[in-house]
């Protein structure tokens, strides 16, 4: 009874909270096309959006070419990074799982590189499908080691297999930059994680993925709040759970491999984002999720724009104010907050 | 008295079974270490064996010991092999007791040096070094050597609550890990093509870079450390019990938690210093050595020495055996990955790895 009205009142709590989001999400949106490096005036950036046309001024073809497409993949990769982690860290039971430790980032990698000094592939436009390819291979190769032998993939076979394939691919990856200086010069530029330079072509390519899988991915909630009970009493509950966990790793593969394929590996936000969301849901997956798609965009544009911001006419790339103002924020959670069991 | 008669013999029994066992255990244990000793020693000589100028093992010893005098094989032997080999030696076994201590101080087989952060804050000074300073050699090692020990001290600061405990420590350690991955992925961007290339070498870690002086430390740390953390073995036995019950054995927790790491970090920084960040011996030689020594496990020794054997076997092929000369730490890695997954595979035990 108790516990029933607690849930009511949590419900209450959190769909209004969820609506804030959305509009906090829409205002750091038009931040991100508002600021930049080159400084556009507010009534241009209105004109140039309500016309949805470029009248040939550089002003409005910065807006509309540049800025709106970097923000609708900002929008996008984040979502999908955030709740790629969150069902991650579900199905695996594992607050460490994330993309970068399940092989995802190691996997787009190698790809990338042999794309490079193999295939003579230039580009980022050309090498997403690679990364894209590479990503998915991985975390399947990932799932497959650790579900071999008698009780399936466990949390701590996932972990440990994910980064005995990362190191493998990143030995191989580095021996193979190592002697090649062209692969080297164009993977150390993807592989910090940048929304910058990724624009039309690239959101036009993953769009279409990345939307059909986070809309599929809202449905994991029940799955997975029935998962964290364990495994046994998830089977005793009716649960396919062997079924639920590769229907968990396809859409995984997908979000994830789209997002790193599309911007390299940024980190942080696929580990970070549900543990904060964890923080403000509780338990309940069906509320952790969608908490999770709505934050995670909104930590990744918030980094964006700041990189643009700090260092004009120069830019940081997101993954790396990511990782530098990530670490304390994660650093705080871990040390203050109430570290949630997943 | 007369009452505890009766329950005696099958008392003496389970203690003579108990005695049997852990006499097994013993002797399993030393039969390991020893065999472990004479392989690290036999890659060791190998290791100097081998090359454009081809020597035998006798040669090699005879150089290394000082007994005979053949100038042209003492040049190849004590100049231009044998610091590569001891440095090998030193890096391997420093990092395989590194590893081992820190996974089971922190009872978790992810918890290696490569995971909480130490050899993370050691590449990104090293590679500040390299990029923005446009140092080299020695200065590489003591910018490193500096970010082991304060990206440790950071972490063990941070991690501090009551306590440190497993879970915690690693989730910060990983934190820690990205926020210098991403600092040096920022560099690397920054800097010139060639720069990004000896980041690139120096990042993936090799044992043939060592500066003599350097690699004095290294024997030397290795040489006083290994025996001080085999004394302090006991108290991390006592440890694995759990908190409480090693309190209440009389061992005072943070201060043998306290010395156990930062043994182990010292253990770390300075083979970094000397090699680069190494992936994986840290990580897999401890799982390497208990599945070796069977139920007796957790010996740093035996780590250590699984520890030199990977990396002297690692270095063998990447100078040798693969068509071009490649870092130390590209092999590491390629041959340490389909160990673990082995190691995965054919396991039964929930907590793999071990």
């Amino acid at each position: 009874m108790s516990s029933s009205t607690h849930v009511a009142r949590r419900a209450t709590a959190l769909g209004p909270g969820l609506a804030l989001l959305c509009v906090l999400l829409a205002l750091v949106a038009f931040l991100s096309i508002t600021l930049g490096s080159r400084s556009i005036g507010l009534p241009e950036v209105l004109r140039a959006l309500g016309s949805l046309d470029t009248d040939g001024s550089i002003n409005s073809t910065v807006t509309l070419e540049l800025r709106v497409p970097r923000t609708l993949l900002g929008v996008l990769v984040g979502a999908a990074l955030g709740v790629a982690g969150a069902i991650l860290q579900g199905v695996t039971r594992n607050p460490l799982a994330d993309a970068g430790v399940m092989g995802i980032n190691s996997g787009a990698a190698a790809f990338v590189v042999f794309a490079i000094t193999v295939l003579g592939v230039r580009g980022a436009g050309v090498y997403v499908w690679f990364a894209f390819a590479g990503a998915i291979a991985a975390l399947v190769l990932v799932y497959a080691i650790a579900s071999l032998g008698r009780e399936g993939a466990t949390p701590v076979k996932l972990a440990l297999s994910g980064v005995a394939v990362t190191a493998g691919l990143a030995s191989v990856t580095t021996g193979i930059v190592m002697t090649n200086v062209d692969a080297l010069n164009e993977l150390r530029f993807w592989q910090v994680g940048s929304l910058a330079g990724r624009y039309a072509p690239i959101l036009t390519g993953v769009a279409p993925f990345l939307i059909i899988a986070l809309i599929a991915s809202l449905g994991f909630g029940r799955a997975l709040n029935g998962l964290a009970l364990g495994e046994d009493m998830a089977r005793g509950l009716g649960q396919q759970v062997t079924r639920t966990r590769t229907a968990a790793f396809a859409v995984v593969a997908v979000l994830a491999g789209a997002a790193t394929a599309a911007c390299g590996p940024i980190v942080f936000v696929g580990l970070v984002v549900p543990h904060v969301a964890r923080f403000i849901c509780g338990p309940d997956y069906r509320w952790i999720l969608p908490y999770s798609m709505l934050l995670a965009p909104i930590v990744l544009l918030l980094a964006d724009v700041l990189g643009r911001v700090v260092v004009t006419p120069d830019e940081l790339q997101v993954g790396v104010v990511l990782g530098v103002l990530g670490a304390p924020a994660f650093i705080g959670i871990v040390r203050y907050g109430r570290m949630s069991e997943v | 008295m007369t009452a505890t008669t009766p329950a005696a013999p099958p008392a003496a029994a389970t203690a003579g079974a108990f005695r049997t066992t852990r006499r097994r255990r013993a002797t399993r244990s030393v039969v390991v270490t020893c065999s472990l000793a004479v392989a690290v020693t036999a890659l060791f000589v190998l290791t100097m064996m081998v090359g454009s100028f081809q020597l035998s093992a006798g040669e090699v010893i005879a150089s290394v010991l000082q007994l005979r005098d053949d100038p042209s094989v003492d040049f190849v032997v004590r100049g231009l092999r044998l610091p590569t080999a001891a440095s090998a030696l030193a890096v391997g076994l420093a990092l395989g007791a590194a590893g081992t201590i820190f996974q089971q101080l922190l009872r978790n087989p992810l918890a290696s040096p490569d995971f909480v952060g130490i050899n993370a804050g050691a590449g990104f000074a090293a590679i500040t070094g390299i990029v923005l300073l446009q140092v080299g050699g020695l200065a590489v090692s003591a910018l490193a050597l500096a970010g082991a020990v304060v990206a440790a001290l950071l972490m063990y600061v941070l991690a501090w609550r009551d306590g440190v405990a497993g879970y915690r420590f690693i989730l910060i350690g990983i934190g820690a890990t990205l926020f210098f991955d991403g600092l040096i992925g920022y560099m690397l961007t920054r800097a010139q093509l060639s720069d990004a290339r000896q980041a690139m070498h120096w990042l993936t870690g090799s044992v043939g870079q060592a500066e003599p002086g350097e690699l004095r430390l290294l024997l030397g740390a290795v040489l006083l450390l290994l025996p001080t953390a085999v004394l302090l073995q006991r108290q991390l036995r006592a440890l694995e019990l759990g908190d409480d019950t090693a309190r209440a054995l009389g061992i005072r927790t943070e201060l043998s938690r306290a010395g156990l790491l930062a043994t182990a970090v010292v253990l770390t920084a300075l083979a970094v210093a000397v090699a680069g960040p190494i992936v994986f011996v840290a990580l897999v030689a401890g799982p390497i050595a208990n599945r070796l020594l069977g139920p007796a496990t957790g010996g740093i020794i035996p780590a250590a020495l699984v520890g030199a054997a990977l990396l002297l076997t690692a270095d063998l092929i990447a100078v040798h055996l693969l068509p071009t000369a490649l870092p130390t730490g590209v092999v590491t890695g390629a041959v340490g990955a389909p160990y673990l997954l082995w190691l995965l595979a054919t396991t039964n035990r929930q907590g793999a790895g071990g």
